[in-house]
């Protein structure tokens, strides 16, 4: 329970449904006065939210401190996945590698059967019993992006009561239950950056990787000077502050950081039709040979028409009928079939 | 049946406790202060509550000053006593590792303002050695504040040999009495010290009322200003129903100290004898004598205390672990790592406390849940471990 409108609704319906529920939140960082005030997500403004939320559907509910596992599997990641060069997404380790394995065996510890959580989006099974992830059922608000390196062990004792539903129903049985987070806004940022500032987060958090380097353009040209990679994320064009004006707008293409180049080129240099994946996990079967499927590279991207085959060792790699714009290394790349996922790995 | 084994966090209130604050709620209404028939009326409870609190840690009346709480007496304590030591050019504090937070975290707000402060360190008994205050006090040493039982592992400090150390330096002695007081004998002529805190809520008497028992003739400045209330010493308008349940609290906590100990020293060591029978991988934390009678701190071994904490209240079962945060959670407790425990020790550790209501059938109630609560959290870990 972050303290949020969905985590909310996620407890008060499995509440109506008669199951007994425990609420849990997790804080994440330290949130002692006079310290760096951090965060919306689960800040002690969330806690308190969520503890008014159990209160109102009277559940009982314990805050569980995962502040060095946080640390460990989230913020360390997120660091050094930035001044590698390639641009992380921390929710969908936090899913997979907090919520999903140590929250959910501390659950279990104390007889619970599984855990909710507010996610939009929705898990079935298939004739079979192998465990299917599908998307929320309202698109805008779908996170099955964010969930896919669940296991087919976690998706089994994993539980999204909101995923059914379209936002605006989710507050409407918020008010209807009189829940006092019924109009609190959706959180946006990543929740330990509130600000949206990762660049000040990562030089604080790895000032011995910050180093200065330079612009080049595809032919090696330097084109000015940066102070750090981590500033960059492939297919960025603001605030690139290139010293010299250049014919048509440049975009990050790429990210060294053992020599401390940024690449940067046309929009045209940006687009690619292949790419190939790390750590992917299969939530359908792993497929023999090649498979179409619809493949999305970030958030907020319209999933494209490709084919996924398997390279074994959980690589993978995809081509596109269409070049896309912008593939990031470190962000996630997810195949659907339809709603459901197939699969998804870290791109390369 | 739920089970309520954190008597060390607070208290529920006594009937005769609970009678008082209602009569000053409903009845007495005037301030204290007021010369006419409804001060008067408000000045004899508390008169009363005085004495009672007087009788309680053998002082006499006038030395007792009402706070809101065992935190701000501690405040109190510390902060007025360097105060009025301040131009004597004593800057030097010394506290040990594992005082509450009152005395911990004002030193530390004092330090910032340029006092000398020193921890007296601990071993894993729990008792501060008096050898370890000699090594450190000095002719700068102001004050030295040492708790007279610690709220997480029950053990009793020497705190009467601390403050004859503390007065052949010329130094004040502070004790933190608020875990000990109502629950074993105190006098504060046989202690030795010059300032002792208590605070009602944990001896079965209402929240927001406390005391700090100054000496006859120490030099204090006060720390809440105003008006002349307790003889200049606490300025404000005085929380009559608090003080009349205080009172209420120290006249029963007196009364009935001598059998109150022996019952519930007996239930005590049936729970921890059974738990430590019952769950392998056991062992309590700290010196077992001498502690206040009602305080068990244990160790389980590959049990992460949090879980188990929570296992147990779903299960209508109330402890404690550590010391809980702003937010309600837990932190490794700063008393264990003071004791030099190895980190899994302070991480795995629950303190059971008991009080005016426990019984034998809630000490067998718990025994009978605890095997079964640790076997399953540990056939988990065992199995994450293993994957």
């Amino acid at each position: 329970m972050s303290g949020g409108v969905d985590s909310s609704v996620a407890a008060a319906l499995l509440e109506e449904q008669g199951h007994e529920v425990i609420g849990l939140s997790m804080q994440l960082y330290d949130q002692s006065e006079g310290q760096t005030s951090f965060g919306s997500c689960c800040s002690i403004d969330d806690l308190h939210d969520a503890r008014r939320v159990a209160a109102v559907i009277n559940i009982p509910h314990y805050i569980v401190n995962f502040e060095k596992q946080f640390h460990e599997r989230v913020i360390a990641n997120f660091v050094s996945e930035y001044t590698e060069g390639r641009t992380p997404l921390p929710c969908a380790h936090c899913n997979s590698d907090l919520k999903f394995a140590t929250l959910a065996e501390r659950a279990r510890g104390f007889g619970a059967d599984a855990v909710a959580t507010g996610h939009y989006a929705r898990v079935d099974s298939d004739a079979g019993g192998r465990r299917q992830l599908k998307r929320g059922v309202d698109a805008s608000k779908d996170q099955s992006y964010f969930l896919f390196s669940l296991t087919q062990e976690q998706l089994a004792c994993a539980v999204f009561p909101v995923g059914a539903l379209p936002k605006d129903e989710v507050r409407a049985y918020a008010r209807q239950r009189r829940l006092p987070v019924a109009e609190k806004p959706d959180s946006q940022e990543i929740c330990f950056i509130p600000d949206n500032d990762y660049r000040s987060f990562v030089s604080k958090n790895a000032p011995e990787a910050v180093r200065d380097g330079v612009f080049v353009d595809e032919n090696g040209h330097v084109l000015g000077s940066h102070t750090g990679v981590h500033r960059f994320t492939v297919g960025q064009r603001k605030g690139l502050g290139l010293s010299a004006p250049t014919a048509a707008p440049m975009y990050v293409l790429a990210l060294r950081p053992a020599d401390q180049q940024v690449i940067v080129g046309p929009k045209a240099s940006l687009e690619q039709t292949t790419l190939t994946a790390s750590g992917v996990n299969w939530i359908a079967d792993e497929p023999a040979g090649s498979l179409r499927v619809e493949t999305q590279i970030r958030h907020h991207h319209q999933a494209a028409p490709s084919a996924v085959r398997s390279l074994g060792d959980g690589r993978a790699a995809v081509i596109f009928d269409a070049p896309q714009l912008a593939i990031s290394p470190g962000q996630a790349v997810v195949f659907y079939d339809g709603d459901a996922v197939v699969g998804g790995g870290w791109i390369d | 049946m739920r089970v309520y084994f954190d008597y060390n966090a607070t208290t529920p209130l006594s009937g005769e406790s609970a009678d008082a604050v209602m009569r000053a709620t409903r009845d007495i209404f005037g301030n204290a202060s007021s010369i006419h028939h409804f001060g008067q009326q408000a000045k004899a409870v508390m008169d009363d509550a005085r004495s009672a609190v007087a009788t309680l840690v053998h002082a006499e009346a006038s030395e007792i000053v009402f706070t809101s709480g065992g935190t701000e007496s501690d405040n109190f304590a510390i902060r007025g006593a360097a105060e009025a030591l301040e131009s004597t050019g004593r800057r030097h504090l010394i506290a040990s590792a594992i005082e509450h937070e009152a005395v911990l975290n004002t030193l530390r707000a004092l330090a910032r303002r340029g006092w000398r402060t020193t921890m007296l360190p601990v071993d894993q008994s729990g008792i501060i050695s008096p050898d370890r205050l000699r090594e450190v006090i000095d002719a700068d040493t102001a004050l030295v504040s040492v708790m007279h039982a610690n709220n997480e592992i029950g053990t009793i400090q020497p705190v009467a040999a601390l403050a004859a150390i503390a007065h052949e330096h010329g130094a004040l002695m502070h004790t933190d009495a608020v875990q000990s007081a109502g629950k074993i004998p105190i006098d504060v002529r046989t202690l030795g010290v010059d300032l002792l805190s208590l605070s009602a809520h944990k001896f079965n008497g209402p929240k927001g009322a406390g005391v700090l028992w100054i000496k006859r003739g120490t030099k204090m400045q006060p720390t809440v200003t105003g008006g002349k209330h307790e003889r200049n010493r606490r300025a404000g308008t005085e929380n009559i129903p608090a003080i009349a349940g205080l009172g209420a609290a120290a006249t029963l906590a007196a009364r009935k100290m001598t059998a109150e100990a022996a019952r519930v020293s007996a239930l005590r060591d049936r729970l921890e004898a059974g738990v430590l029978r019952d769950v392998s991988g056991t062992v309590v934390n700290g010196a077992r004598d001498p502690r206040v009678p009602n305080t068990t701190n244990i160790s389980f071994e590959r049990v992460e205390a949090e879980s188990l904490l929570i296992a147990l209240d779903l299960d209508g079962i109330a402890v404690s672990t550590g010391s809980a945060c702003s937010s309600g959670t837990l932190e490794p407790s700063h008393v264990l790592k003071a004791m030099g425990l190895p980190s899994h020790r302070t991480q795995n550790s629950l303190r059971f406390s008991l009080g005016m209501f426990s019984t034998e059938a809630e000490v067998d109630r718990v025994l009978e849940a605890l095997p079964r609560l640790v076997d399953k959290i540990r056939g988990l870990s065992r199995k994450t471990a293993l994957a």
